[in-house]
């Protein structure tokens, strides 16, 4: 039973659900994994208090608290350059969540079957990824403050640096998948067999842990999270290229940064571990227990994401420069060559 | 010049303009177009990484420090002063506060110079469990140490399983003393008050834990090769320099320098009762500092647990009089603190207190060291640097 609802509804629900979703994940992800994991690993308890249980609470209460602070802005700071900066943050990661599909037929736009390709999602989906690197440009610099400007520079050479092993791990998905298309992929992944046994499908990180890892190293360093958090650097430059930002605009650097690892690790999600696709669910009861099954994958790839926070020290620029050009794009184009080998072979 | 000299605003001189300079202006500018200036930063007095109100002004080539400038003096407070004002037991209660951390140990140099010049002798007892406090002091300041290292250069956890294994440490010297962080025990002629029932077994114990806790960081910091990445070779104080400087303590032996004022200087407390080793590394780097505060935690923790062995009974006061009248004379006394070499110099009138105490305080020769030693690093370099040297402010402000 299909309710006919014009193309300016859908596109009015399908806003608000986006606008919903994003700081819900973000909100999510940071209290899960943020507040109560990470205290966990370091023998204390974390928020007890607020909401009474556990301190479910915390975040919620902790954005209205920077709703309601002053606005305020460094005096030679570049007026509308600073105002719109987080915003554009934002923006990065509410495009990547318009691609990623949670079932089926559950998705904000298709970019499948567009005209020559067979459907664009990958491609689009790392290419708005990339769009924060201007924003983080644009507070550093608006900031008029130098150690803002120092974790500004930081941010531009690291996020520019690791795009590439990024977009290269994805490559090898590609190639075994055979198709750009996020959907695609799923289906691939959900159809496939092991050796003729298709009870998990095939998981494109069996083949392809390679990527998988350098995909895990590359999002950790575009997300700016320890051992990659150079321009953050907490105990150096305090917040790096946000330190100037209070209330509702460093609520957006936040929600933009929690929301992006959201999105990231729905990427992995979606392209290593089959995303929303679990083998033998099919057509309408894929649709209702696909976003549980995506969700309950992305909290998974998210807890290693977040576990590598915790635990480890952070590189030096130079050392994390190092990293990026000398190992992880060289073992990539090698990953791409073995795994267009295998595919031609096989 | 007054300020009824300057110029008002409206009344600035008309400035002409020769076209053929500013030509050969343009044309230098060219030349030197690609050049950058430096910009300076201040790092402090209000920074998380200078562990307390420390400024240090640097001058940056895009990340390199050109060079590096520590103002001090943000927390002074006039200790010196404040002791020609106080009687010895009153001055006992200040001094705690010079090294907040390993507080027991700033109290340990003073009163054996005042003992020294009253030619009275603490009894065994005291003398043991003054040893004693004074190394769990060292322990609590170099837990604190190795977590907070792992945090200046990133790592977030260490921070916190230091500050709990700290706390076991601290509920012992409370347990003691009554206090954790100001003890304010040692009485010239002996220490206050006995163990309480039951502290030897618990002391056991959390000695016990310490070494466990140890072997965790040796895991987790140590071993950890982005650490290592970020610390090897990073600051290197050459011997010769450092012993220079006035460099002390951990820092000289990171350096390669086999010298502890508690096994080299004259006798003080029980170090020669006890079988202990110094711990050196050859590289000098921040790297060696933390693994030789690591062994020496180690090695006060099997040093308190041989002296709970060896702990003879007796007294706990020589024979004083109640109100003590240190006579005329004046001694120098240093002992090897937590941060390096501490030292008193008290020159007494016969009254009843100090004529005038000079502080010798370790950090501030430590600290002395940073002009040179930042040159040519990296901004990162410079926290992982002043972490490693490991300075407490109210040591060099006094």
């Amino acid at each position: 039973m299909a309710i006919d609802i014009g193309w300016g509804t859908t596109l009015a629900i399908k806003t608000v659900i986006v606008l919903g979703i994003v700081p819900l994940t973000a909100l999510i992800l940071g209290y899960t994994f943020l507040l109560k994991m990470m205290s966990h690993m370091q023998s204390r308890l974390g928020p007890m208090d607020p909401g009474g249980f556990h301190g479910w609470y915390q975040l919620i209460g902790d954005g209205l608290k920077f709703l309601q602070k002053e606005d305020i802005m460094p005096d030679h700071a570049d007026r509308r350059v600073f105002a719109l900066a987080p915003a554009i943050v934002v923006l990065s990661t509410f495009l990547v969540f318009v691609v990623i599909p949670a079932g089926p037929r559950i998705r904000v736009a298709s970019l499948d079957s567009r005209g020559l390709f067979d459907g664009v999602g990958v491609f689009y989906a790392l290419a708005v990824s990339s769009l924060s690197v201007v924003g983080v440009l644009m507070a550093g610099w608006a900031s008029s403050n130098k150690y803002a400007l120092l974790g500004a520079l930081r941010a531009a050479a690291q996020l520019i640096a690791y795009e590439l092993p990024l977009v290269l791990a994805v490559v090898g998905v590609v190639i075994q998948a055979g198709t750009m298309s996020l959907q695609g992929i799923i289906s691939f992944q959900q159809h496939g067999s092991l050796f003729g046994w298709s009870g998990i499908g095939f998981p494109l990180i069996l083949t392809q842990f390679v990527g998988f890892a350098l995909f895990m190293v590359a999002a950790q360093a575009e997300l700016t999270q320890p051992p990659f958090d150079m321009p953050v650097a907490e105990s150096e430059l305090v917040a790096g290229y946000m330190v100037e930002y209070t209330g509702f605009r460093f609520l957006f650097f936040f929600i933009g940064e929690f929301g992006t690892a959201f999105a990231f690790a729905a990427l992995a999600a979606t392209l290593f571990l089959g995303g929303w696709s679990v083998p033998w669910v099919h057509g309408t009861a894929a649709d209702v227990l696909g976003p549980f099954v995506l969700f309950a994958k992305v909290m998974l790839v998210a807890f290693l994401m977040f576990w590598a926070r915790f635990t480890y020290p952070r590189f030096r620029e130079d050392q994390l420069q190092a990293i990026a050009w000398k190992w992880l794009i060289p073992i990539a184009l090698g990953n791409i060559l073995l795994t267009g080998l295998l595919k031609v072979a096989f | 010049m007054t300020t009824t000299d300057l110029p008002s605003p409206g009344e600035l001189p008309e400035v002409t303009v020769d076209p053929a300079a500013m030509r050969h202006l343009a044309d230098a500018q060219v030349n030197v177009e690609l050049d950058t200036g430096d910009m300076v930063l201040n790092i402090g007095p209000q920074h998380p990484a200078t562990h307390g109100t420390l400024r240090l002004v640097v001058r940056l080539d895009g990340e390199r420090v050109v060079s590096a400038d520590p103002i001090i003096g943000y927390m002074h407070r006039g200790y010196e002063k404040l002791t020609e004002f106080r009687t010895y037991p009153q001055i006992t209660t200040l001094i705690n506060r010079i090294d907040w951390l390993s507080s027991f140990a700033n109290e340990v140099p003073f009163i054996a110079a005042a003992e020294q010049l009253m030619s009275i002798e603490a009894p065994p007892r005291a003398q043991y469990q003054r040893t004693i406090l004074t190394e769990l002091s060292r322990i609590a300041t170099f837990l604190l140490f190795l977590g907070e290292m792992g945090l200046q250069v990133g790592a977030i956890t260490p921070a916190f399983y230091g500050f709990r294994d700290r706390e076991y440490v601290l509920n012992l010297i409370e347990a003691v003393t009554g206090g954790r962080f100001h003890p304010n025990f040692n009485r010239i002629g002996g220490i206050k008050d006995d163990l309480p029932w039951g502290w030897i077994s618990e002391c056991r114990t959390t000695m016990n834990k310490v070494l466990a806790s140890c072997d965790e960081f040796d895991d987790l910091v140590v071993g950890n090769p982005i650490f290592q990445k970020r610390t090897r070779s990073i600051g290197i104080i050459p011997q010769q320099l450092g012993a220079a400087y006035g460099v002390s303590g951990s820092n000289l032996r990171a350096s390669g320098i086999d010298w502890d004022l508690r096994r080299d200087g004259p006798k003080y407390l029980v170090y020669d009762e006890l079988d202990w080793q110094v711990w050196t590394h050859p590289d000098g780097d921040s790297f060696s500092r933390y693994w030789v505060r690591l062994q020496e935690t180690r090695e006060s923790a099997r040093m308190v647990l041989q002296m709970l062995d060896q702990m003879p009974s007796g007294p706990l006061m020589a024979k004083v009089p109640r109100i003590i009248k240190v006579p005329e004379g004046e001694v120098f006394v240093n002992t090897e603190n937590p941060l390096g070499e501490m030292g008193y110099y008290v020159i007494s009138k016969g009254a009843t207190g100090p004529f005038r105490t000079k502080i010798r305080s370790a950090s501030f020769s430590n600290v002395s060291i940073l002009p040179w030693l930042l040159r040519g690093s990296y901004v990162p370099d410079i926290i992982t640097i002043l972490a490693s040297l490991y300075f407490i402010l109210g040591d060099i402000d006094r």
